[in-house]
């Protein structure tokens, strides 16, 4: 940026004035109502993290300091909640990101029918988390009735009963499923950003598609993974839904993640202090992928 | 030639597989939805059977189906509509008169997309509370303008930017005014962006299931909270689960299906080309 820029007073496009009072009216209503949605509230969770706050009580309202992230840190459904947290957020990932490479490199290739497998294959991303959550636990799950107690009984096997012995895993199943075409069609989109020229060269060269995976297509995709990974943690920081019609973060804490278990402090417990510190350990968690994904969408963003 | 037609059939024969698996469970549910309740449970499971209409028709003439779906439909096109007399006058601005600070302001409307929404859940519920917005379609419909309006400010803006400036520019020359420039050029030249941003804006909506399910009840609840009502359902019920299912993701999913081009774009904020 010039000095000559800030003295120039037009609006001409391409030209960059330090501030224009004529384009603040026109922004002005966005910025306000995303300020009272996103900062208002935040204050106010860090407000009530500090203070003795229970619904059933309101009349013992007062200063906390840092009692309720005392009592949050030792709570023992934490440790639980956070580890529960993080093999939802490496599980999902390690299954997405995996399968999405590989189904990106797949469905890069002309074959017969791709635009349909294509459109079939993106479908589970459009329902919404109730049905998928429900869908799987009643029709595919369900030890006696399920499709895939059926298939294990076929094959000999006794089926997997998954809500009371692997919660978890069934959960991290079900998110993957919904997830893995978010990661198709970001990787799909990157692909074909790559110069067929590249590859050219590469094939010419001699590398074999194993050689062609590893050295040109690997690399090539490493930023849009490293988005993927970034963008599905945040979302996957808080699962909610699903959890909530499967098991109700059961049994015991088996599957409660820290969305839930700030849920129940809040909501089924009405503490307010608690849940608010929690809100703000989940905030801290978030904006640690936050500020990685942030720093590549400021390089890529032109204005 | 011949090589690329056996290339095709090798991919053809591994790609389609691994495409009918992923959709397994959205066909499952869908025949299920034509089975009796005693069909749709019975071991091994059946893929031949007469198909009925009666879980379609149980489904329908339940009143509250009818009244969540009606939720569904008002609120998440109602937030999209706001989000968009929001957006259109921020995102023109930032697109054709950018300052200095118009990338950050932009990312900062990309931040707040990154708050979790359980931090922020105990504010929301207890303001919601003392508003009286609790179980309110007006309180869910305008918690979706704002959690969508960061992204549909920002798929504008990436299309109001591909408005070759030319355009406007000789416009100008012939002496059209503003209103004229508004209406007649960016509009028609960039209203395949704005429809392709609004079927993703309706899209994130109708699928919402955090805010719903804490926000809403009886009342007010769209169909992603109505649909966790068969969590914890009597007697047999797959047959109706699945009819009901089908329902209410069917419009959404061939929405998905039309802006799947574009949804790339507003779910990276950009940050994959």
């Amino acid at each position: 940026m010039t000095a000559s820029s800030d003295s120039s007073r037009s609006a001409a496009p391409g030209r960059k004035s330090r501030r224009n009072p004529r384009t603040l009216p026109f922004l002005l209503p966005s910025l306000v109502v995303l300020f009272l949605w996103a900062v208002v509230p935040l204050v106010m969770t860090i407000w009530f993290s500090f203070e003795r706050y229970n619904l059933l009580n309101p009349a013992q309202r007062g200063f906390a300091r840092f009692e309720n992230y005392r009592f949050l840190l030792s709570d023992p459904g934490l440790a639980r909640a956070l580890v529960n947290t993080f093999v939802l957020v490496g599980g999902v990932l390690a299954i997405t990101v995996v399968f999405g490479t590989l189904l990106a490199v797949l469905f890069d290739q002309p074959f017969f029918g791709r635009g349909i497998a294509r459109v079939l294959v993106i479908a589970p991303f459009f329902v919404m988390p109730t049905v998928s959550a429900l869908i799987w636990k009643n029709m595919l799950m369900d030890p006696v009735n399920g499709v895939f107690g059926f298939l294990m009984r076929s094959a000999g096997l006794s089926p997997i009963d998954w809500f009371s012995k692997a919660p978890l895993a069934a959960i991290v199943i079900i998110v993957a499923w919904q997830w893995l075409p978010f990661a198709l069609l970001i990787l799909l989109t990157a692909l074909q950003s790559l110069d067929p020229e590249t590859r050219e060269s590469a094939r010419m060269d001699g590398a074999g598609p194993f050689a062609m995976f590893s050295f040109i297509i690997l690399p090539h995709l490493r930023r849009a993974i490293g988005v993927v990974v970034m963008i599905e943690t945040i979302f996957l920081l808080t699962i909610f839904a699903e959890i909530f019609v499967t098991t109700a973060g059961g049994p015991g804490l088996a599957s409660t993640n820290l969305a839930f278990l700030i849920y129940r402090f809040a909501l089924l417990e009405f503490d307010i202090g608690g849940a608010s510190a929690g809100g703000i350990l989940a905030i801290v968690l978030a904006n640690i992928a936050a500020i990685f994904l942030m720093r590549t969408i400021s390089r890529n963003l032109e204005t | 030639m011949k090589k690329t037609l056996r290339s095709k059939a090798f991919f053809t024969a591994a790609a389609w597989p691994v495409s009918l698996v992923v959709f397994f469970p959205i066909f499952w549910m869908l025949i299920s939805g034509f089975k009796t309740e005693v069909e749709a449970v019975s071991t091994p499971p059946r893929l031949v059977f007469r198909p009925t209409l009666e879980n379609y028709a149980a489904v329908w003439q339940r009143a509250d189906y009818v009244g969540h779906a009606v939720n569904s439909v008002l609120i998440s096109f109602g937030s999209t509509l706001l989000a968009l007399a929001f957006a259109l006058p921020a995102a023109y601005a930032m697109a054709f008169f950018p300052t200095r600070r118009t990338k950050s302001t932009l990312l900062w409307m990309l931040s707040t997309k990154m708050l979790p929404p359980v931090g922020v859940l105990v504010p929301i519920y207890l303001l919601f509370r003392d508003l009286g917005l609790l179980d309110k379609r007006l309180g869910l419909l305008s918690v979706y303008t704002l959690i969508n309006l960061p992204i549909v400010v920002w798929m504008l803006f990436t299309f109001f930017k591909e408005v070759p400036r030319e355009v406007l520019e000789a416009a100008r020359m012939d002496g059209a005014g503003p209103r004229h420039e508004i209406l007649n050029l960016l509009l028609p030249l960039s209203l395949p962006g704005i429809v392709s941003t609004a079927l993703l804006a309706v899209i994130l909506s109708w699928n919402e299931a955090f805010w719903s399910l804490n926000l809403t009840a009886a009342k007010a609840a769209p169909l992603t909270a109505f649909m966790a009502s068969f969590s914890s359902p009597e007697g047999l019920f797959w047959a109706k689960l699945s009819a009901a299912s089908t329902m209410a993701i069917a419009p959404i999913v061939v929405f998905g299906w039309l802006s799947q081009r574009q949804l790339v774009r507003g779910l990276t904020f950009g940050a994959v080309k």
